[in-house]
């Protein structure tokens, strides 16, 4: 019961920062008020005071767009993009009745024709391009960690491996997004050809640039965490003369997952970074296309919207980052480390 | 490489048998939707643009229905630049696009990227400025002549000249922007500082020069439209020529002052076309003319009434994913109003021209008229006869394709004959044309003869 409801407490919490607190076993009441002030409270301060801050800033820079936006300004457009985004379904929706009419015609005209619905032409709102982002980098992600665990494993497992590939990842990860991308276009424009390519050459350019910069930290940890298994449970898997497959399985990943997930983080965190400058100059349709775009535009309004999007990167870089710290406590077996 | 050849294999006949399929399909009363013309091959299309008021054609066509009227389900998608959009249509990721007149054919004669691109519709006339920045234009205002307290328009580059010069003296370089090597905009600035004395300089491909600054009094680069105003308020340029609404928001931000439209430098030029790559257009003929139909329809309901329609379609380019600009800024020169300095508005209706003029017809001589400019400033190095330049015209430009779109609309009833210009008659090239800056006619069938007259520029068997 008493676990149970810090544990709610806990829930709310953006940090744990007074993690300590989880230490009292004994629930002390007088001090409930106390604990949420320092959870909810404090940071609902901190928020304040840096809009004030900001208002207060921003009224006074004047740009060739007009004054900086203030909060109230962004929030305006937060609103605005909100009822495009409504205005665009109800397009869309007429987009769908007016195919189904011509296609009604057509049938009716020539029984035989071949009718299909198309998907909706218009533009993507800021939300559709949420969701691509979020897509792209999962993409990225996914098949970046595919390859970096492996890797890892195997140079962690043996010096020989790792001192002819540790050259290679050392050169390879400080090398910025901006200028894979160019590679990474041509040669996605020259060996991705496909009459009817299920992914847009944008999405999968913006995809591999992920990959490329967000495996390294995955690959490292993963090598340290292999590596640096207590030798006493080496030393069990040899007298118990285990399999390298055993070996790896029932000894080495259990040990390394800590790390390895550590690595994960920043990898993802890596990999979102990356993508909002993928998308960008790839042009794949999320959210560093929607910046660029607003950014194209020089409309009174493209400081405000820009800054919408740099709050939703913010937030979903968070909620992406709280994910994996979920993940990496649900995998480890020291449930008592400390994670943060 | 392979493929494209066997694609153009297998479609070489093609355009015959459309041709007499549709002679016929006309001939016939018919009732299916896309009367005479057969339905579109390719139904879903994605065509690309570069935010400029000039791309109004295209949205038009989507947001009235035009393109689905025509049985096609077109995505329009903004480009970064004109090098990605040119790269995009010949690799086949755009069906098609909004084009510099000089693209398809840089890209045919290979300056640049080699590749046939084709156009059947001209998107507009006029439509660009040459814009300085404040510094600039505090320092050339004292030359310029004036009437009641405001300069007296056009304004010429005479004015320019003395600084210019004194930047030359000092051993400082003067350098503006312009947006493509092969665009309308860079031949426009080449053409107004030539008249007024300035030699723009010379490109040099042979020798592997492409810079275009050889023997320049003002270095020429390359600058994307919607940065234009950010790169001169930087002060990496001291001015620019670009289409709108890129000059109004200089207005707007108080950073520079336009001060010469391009129709003042030649009146009514033809500014940007629809191009495709001519393996795509083999490939997909019907599609192609039904494409022409819904922008011809596009483009006469931006002129129509004497622009009465001109406020809604600002509203609709003012929309993030077309142009994106503030309504007031598009509005300017949209509505035929333009802002000089600031407050300095004047009437100018035919700034934006999409349809009457014969905006839309593909002629050969706007297309020869390009292909001399690139011969002047040495983009073309080496002297070609008279019927180079009209061959090379007639592969780039197809008038045919447009009548066939033109005589559909007719049949359909949605246009009159007396919206085209006669099709029985029509040979493409314009009467000589006068009303440019410098006073010299331009003759479309005298190529050479017309590069004689010019003072500053590439002429007969001149090299650099």
């Amino acid at each position: 019961m008493n676990t149970r409801v810090l544990s709610a407490i806990e829930g709310f919490n953006m940090t744990r920062a007074f993690s300590t607190l989880q230490k009292y076993q004994d629930i002390n009441w007088s001090k409930i008020p106390g604990i949420i002030f320092s959870k909810l409270g404090i940071p609902a301060i901190a928020i304040i005071i840096f809009l004030l801050v900001w208002g207060g800033i921003a009224s006074r820079i004047h740009t060739s767009l007009g004054q900086l936006p203030g909060p109230i300004q962004v929030w305006g457009q937060v609103i605005s993009l909100v009822a495009e985004h409504k205005a665009e379904r109800a397009k869309e929706a007429a987009f769908f009745v007016r195919q189904e009419v011509r296609n009604a015609k057509t049938l009716a005209a020539n029984p035989d024709a071949k009718v299909k619905i198309r998907p909706y032409t218009g533009k993507k709102t800021f939300f559709d391009q949420i969701l691509t982002s979020i897509i792209t980098v999962m993409t990225g992600f996914i098949f970046a960690s595919l390859i970096a665990i492996p890797v890892g494993i195997m140079c962690g497992l043996s010096t020989t491996i790792y001192a002819a590939l540790n050259p290679l990842i050392q050169t390879f990860k400080p090398v910025s997004p901006l200028a894979w991308l160019p590679i990474v276009t041509i040669i996605v424009s020259a060996v991705y050809v496909s009459n009817d390519p299920m992914f847009e050459k944008s999405f999968v350019t913006s995809a591999i640039t992920v990959m490329l910069c967000c495996m390294w930290p995955t690959m490292i940890n993963t090598t340290v965490g292999v590596s640096s298994i207590d030798k006493d449970l080496i030393n069990v898997s040899r007298v118990l003369r285990l399999g390298w497959f055993t070996h790896i399985i029932k000894i080495v990943l259990p040990s390394s997952i800590p790390m390895m997930f550590a690595g994960l983080r920043v990898s993802l965190g890596i990999g979102w970074m990356v993508l909002i400058a993928a998308e960008m100059l790839a042009q794949n349709p999320g959210l560093g296309k929607f910046v660029w775009d607003e950014f194209q535009n020089g409309s009174s309004n493209s400081l405000a919207r820009i800054m919408v999007a740099v709050f939703t990167i913010g937030i979903i870089g968070f909620l992406l980052d709280l994910l994996m710290l979920m993940l990496q406590r649900a995998v480890s077996w020291d449930k008592n480390a400390q994670l943060r | 490489m392979k493929m494209l050849k066997q694609i153009k294999g297998q479609y070489i006949l093609n355009w015959r048998k459309i041709a007499t399929s549709i002679c016929i399909g006309l001939s016939l009363t018919t009732a299916s939707v896309y009367a005479g013309v057969g339905a579109p091959e390719k139904a879903e299309l994605k065509f690309g643009f570069i935010k400029l008021t000039d791309m109004a054609p295209l949205a038009i066509a989507y947001e009235k229905g035009y393109f689905e009227d025509e049985g096609l389900y077109v995505t329009l998608e903004a480009q970064a630049n004109w090098k990605v959009l040119l790269d995009r249509v010949i690799d086949g990721e755009l069906d098609g696009a909004h084009m510099l007149a000089g693209q398809p054919l840089g890209a045919t004669i290979g300056f640049g990227t080699q590749a046939n691109i084709i156009t059947a519709f001209s998107m507009d006339l006029n439509g660009n400025a040459i814009t300085v920045s404040n510094n600039i234009w505090a320092q050339m205002k004292k030359y310029v002549p004036e009437k009641d307290g405001k300069p007296i328009h056009p304004i010429k580059a005479d004015y320019l000249k003395p600084v210019v010069d004194k930047y030359k003296a000092e051993g400082r370089p003067f350098k503006m922007g312009m947006v493509f090597p092969v665009s309308t905009h860079n031949y426009e600035l080449r053409y107004w500082l030539a008249a007024g004395g300035i030699n723009p300089g010379f490109y040099a491909p042979l020798k592997g020069d492409t810079s275009g600054t050889l023997k320049a009094d003002v270095l020429l680069s390359v600058t994307p439209p919607p940065q234009m105003p950010s790169t001169m308020e930087a002060g990496t340029i001291f001015g620019y020529c670009v289409g709108e609404p890129w000059n109004q928001q200089a207005v707007f931000k108080g950073i520079g002052v336009p001060v010469i439209t391009d129709d003042e430098i030649w009146k009514n030029n033809p500014e940007k076309v629809f191009g495709v790559s001519k393996a795509w257009a083999d490939k997909y003929p019907n599609t192609h003319i039904h494409v022409i139909m819904a922008l011809i329809r596009a483009a006469k309901w931006l002129d129509e009434d004497n622009n009465k329609n001109r406020p809604a379609a600002v509203k609709i380019l003012a929309e993030s994913q077309y142009v994106g600009a503030d309504y007031k800024v598009i509005a300017n020169s949209m509505t035929g109003t333009f802002e000089y300095e600031k407050g300095d508005k004047r009437k100018i209706p035919d700034f934006n021209v999409f349809f009457r003029y014969n905006a839309t017809y593909p002629y050969y001589s706007d297309a020869v008229w390009y292909l001399t400019q690139m011969r002047r400033w040495g983009q073309i190095p080496v002297r070609k006869s008279d019927k180079w330049y009209m061959d090379i015209a007639k592969k780039v430009y197809r008038p045919d394709i447009y009548a066939i779109a033109a005589k559909a609309l007719i049949a359909e009833g949605k246009m009159k004959a007396s919206d085209f210009p006669n099709f029985a008659t029509e040979t493409g090239y314009r009467k000589p044309q006068t009303h440019f800056i410098d006073g010299i006619t331009y003759d479309g069938r005298k190529p050479n003869a017309y590069l004689k007259k010019f003072k500053i520029g590439l002429k007969g068997n001149d090299k650099i």
